[in-house]
């Protein structure tokens, strides 16, 4: 009978060392693959996801793309190495409804109108995963869609927030996500201040429900200066001064 | 009223640009009387329109655009032409015979195959149709010498320069022709490859360092300076 | 029988929705008639259909015994899938599962596992070894709106109606006896699905009306009134104040509901 590990010790503090309102680290990479449209890297906490964009270009097949404005599809996939126990190539339930959540968080931000009869295919391969990868998947697939050059009414920033033991938390980790008591994905569109992705599991009384999502506004926030910087360090004014080569 | 940015600052999607009585220019949007930027680019302020130049973006097709394009696949009245834009175009048989196509006695493929590239300018266009080229203008139709370089369509007229002045010195520098398409591909067409490979690469560092001042004078030294090298080797 | 809804009657529908008024006469938060029905195919285990309006579905159980999951091992198994039979609206197509109805699924899932709605340790058998598992068979009838709200009602009826057989174990053989006992339910859990047309929330949203609303929210609530479950759906978005706004109404209906219910 395994023991349930110590989620919030006595000083506060969560089994990873961090409090119970701290984000993991979250580390992002713009333009990293040559042959997308548009690709981000994201490392948030232990989960290492790569997004893609492809478009927007014509449908294949045909009938399904729509006469007045851009269809956007999106593909949420897990490595099969990407979690303990090895997970089959196969497309799970699971990756079926998260694909389709992720396309809904995604979709407000795009200006599907300006291109008919066209589409854009997101990509999202999950190379490891440590809880919390629906968030960070929508984080980097934003930066993807905004590196591809798709005009968007503002990129998408996603975090969780959610109950362990009794404490209200942000940002839960795999084993918090197991062993807690809920958990609360928040998809954010930060400048017009909406929220396009809202999911939750466990149980919460309606204030902890209200803390949570408030929480998890704040980690979005948070993540999304780190979004811009990303965006911005690609395509950043280069140094003026130039060494001349040397023959 | 007041505008939020530098001039040429650098901004991301969502970024809100200014308030009040301004207009939404390219790459912005409007919302309840807020000008936001809709792709990442550099923001700029000219007479109350609020512009974006995005750094990042992809043709989009216009009516009269001269553009070129690679043959995909023959069809049965005519050719599906990828002119790297989000819809494919169409070259009608018809438009390149220059007269009325006889299925029975024209092979198509003969005339144009795929993978040929073509300089074609672009007949009609409408939200519910491809866009239609044409090739019935001088200076247009296939290209049979020289090599093809792309870049960001939005940095196309860096590489025109103002007035045509860094095009015009490219052209002198190096002694090939080239034709630029709206739709980000140039053709370059010179003497001999080791020119042409001068030309790309000046037209690539171009596409670089874009958004510094000083470019026209530092692309004449680097392709001085890349004469120099090349023009000590024996042949 | 067309499914096509012209533009002029989604206008009708949208002019209404803003001054608070829908085509059936209903107010924003009312829920369409609802009528229960256990234990109609004798075959299952438990069953139940129920009308939500126009909307029928009908919910089928089966208790099989298996093993338990290697990390819940004295648990038994719940299981959860939804059909979206083509018969039900010319929109459906035979085929496996699309994503509708694996989302289907999974949100009614969510509503029972989080809920505790199963005392899942009173299906344990034999530890480690074996359990009662569960199946939830989600079957689609007759497709008029708000399939989610229709479908978790008649899930947790049909569970509420499901048997489990007697047994014995002897020399570590399972062995079913005669006479069953009522499936052990901790927990009834109410899902309340809101259609949003920019910022009017309506409860119920029936087929048309989905037509014209640019997402959903849908909540499980248990008996204390706490939240077990969220999903938010459609193209649209919400602003935190929406989200609070539709927490407080949904569980105000589900309350209500409960009553109706009388669970």
């Amino acid at each position: 009978m395994k023991e349930k590990p110590e989620l919030i010790n006595k000083k506060g503090l969560r089994l990873d060392g961090r409090k119970p309102d701290e984000l993991r680290p979250v580390k992002l990479e713009v333009g990293i693959l040559s042959n997308a449209d548009g690709s981000a890297y994201i490392e948030h906490g232990k989960n290492k996801i790569l997004a893609a964009a492809f478009g927007p270009r014509e449908m294949h097949p045909k009938h399904l793309s729509l006469p007045d404005r851009m269809v956007l599809r999106c593909r949420y996939h897990m490595a099969p190495f990407s979690v303990g126990e090895r997970k089959s190539p196969a497309p799970s339930r699971r990756e079926i409804e998260l694909s389709k959540v992720i396309r809904d968080s995604l979709e407000p931000s795009v200006f599907v109108e300006y291109y008919p009869r066209t589409g854009v295919d997101v990509f999202i391969e999950v190379l490891q995963a440590d809880g919390g990868t629906r968030c960070a998947s929508i984080t980097a697939a934003s930066l993807a869609l905004a590196d591809a050059g798709i005009p968007m009414r503002d990129l998408v920033v996603a975090c969780a927030a959610g109950k362990v033991e009794d404490t209200v938390v942000l940002d839960l980790f795999d084993t918090e996500d197991k062993v807690g008591c809920a958990d609360v994905p928040v998809a954010l569109m930060p400048n017009l201040n909406v929220v396009t992705l809202l999911q939750m599991d466990g149980i919460l009384t309606p204030k902890e429900f209200e803390k949570a999502v408030d929480m998890a506004i704040g980690g979005c926030r948070d993540i999304y200066a780190l979004q811009k910087e990303a965006l911005k360090t690609k395509y950043m004014l280069i140094k003026e001064e130039e060494e001349v080569e040397e023959e | 009223m007041p505008t939020y940015f530098e001039k040429k600052q650098l901004v991301t999607p969502g970024e809100l640009l200014a308030e009040g009585d301004y207009l939404a220019g390219n790459n912005t949007y409007v919302e309840e009387n807020k000008v936001y930027a809709s792709r990442i680019g550099l923001a700029d302020c000219d007479n109350k329109r609020v512009n974006v130049v995005a750094l990042r973006s992809f043709y989009f097709p216009k009516v009269g655009d001269v553009v070129i394009g690679t043959v995909l696949e023959v069809g049965f009245s005519g050719w599906t032409v990828d002119i790297e834009a989000p819809y494919t175009a169409l070259l009608r048989a018809s438009d390149v015979l220059s007269r009325p196509f006889k299925p029975q006695n024209d092979e198509l493929s003969q005339v144009l195959n795929g993978g040929d590239l073509i300089v074609a300018k672009i007949a009609s266009y409408d939200r519910a149709h491809d866009p239609q080229l044409t090739v019935g203008e001088p200076g247009l139709g296939k290209i049979t010498r020289g090599q093809i370089i792309k870049v960001t369509p939005s940095k196309v007229p860096r590489v025109i320069g103002r007035k045509g002045s860094m095009i015009s010195m490219i052209k002198q520098e190096t002694g090939c022709q080239i034709i630029l398409g709206v739709n980000g591909v140039i053709l370059v067409t010179g003497k001999n490859p080791r020119d042409e490979d001068l030309a790309m690469a000046a037209i690539q560092k171009i596409e670089e360092e874009s958004h510094t001042s000083g470019l026209t004078d530092r692309i004449t030294q680097f392709l001085k300076d890349e004469k120099e090298k090349t023009g000590g080797k024996q042949e | 029988m067309s499914s096509l809804i012209t533009r002029v009657r989604l206008k009708q529908i949208e002019k209404m929705i803003e001054k608070a008024k829908r085509l059936d006469g209903r107010a924003l938060g009312d829920y369409r008639e609802i009528k229960i029905e256990q234990g109609i195919i004798e075959k299952a285990e438990g069953s139940a259909r129920v009308l939500l309006g126009k909307t029928e579905v009908l919910v089928g159980t089966k208790v099989e015994t298996g093993t338990p999951f290697p990390d819940t091992p004295n648990n038994g198994v719940l299981t959860v899938n939804a059909e979206l039979v083509p018969l039900a609206s010319p929109t459906f197509e035979p085929g496996p599962p699309d994503e509708n109805s694996i989302e289907l699924a999974r949100i009614v899932d969510r509503g029972i596992r989080e809920s505790g709605a199963i005392d899942t340790e009173k299906l344990c058998i034999e530890p480690g070894k074996k359990v009662f598992v569960v199946f939830v068979d989600v079957y689609v009838l007759n497709h008029d709106g708000n399939l989610i709200d229709a479908s978790a009602l008649a899930a947790v009826s049909a569970l509420m109606n499901t048997k489990m057989p007697n047994y014995e174990v002897k020399d570590g053989e399972v062995i079913i006896k005669q006479g069953y006992t009522q499936l052990p339910m901790k927990s009834h859990p109410i899902t309340v699905t809101l259609g949003k047309m920019n910022d009017k929330l309506i409860v119920d949203p029936w087929l048309e009306e989905e037509q014209v609303m640019d997402s959903r929210l849908t909540m499980a609530f248990n008996e204390e009134g706490n939240i077990c479950a969220i999903q938010k759906g459609g193209k649209g978005y919400f602003t935190q104040k929406q989200i609070l706004e539709g927490m407080k109404l949904a569980r105000e209906k589900a309350a209500e509901l409960r009553k109706q219910m009388k669970w």
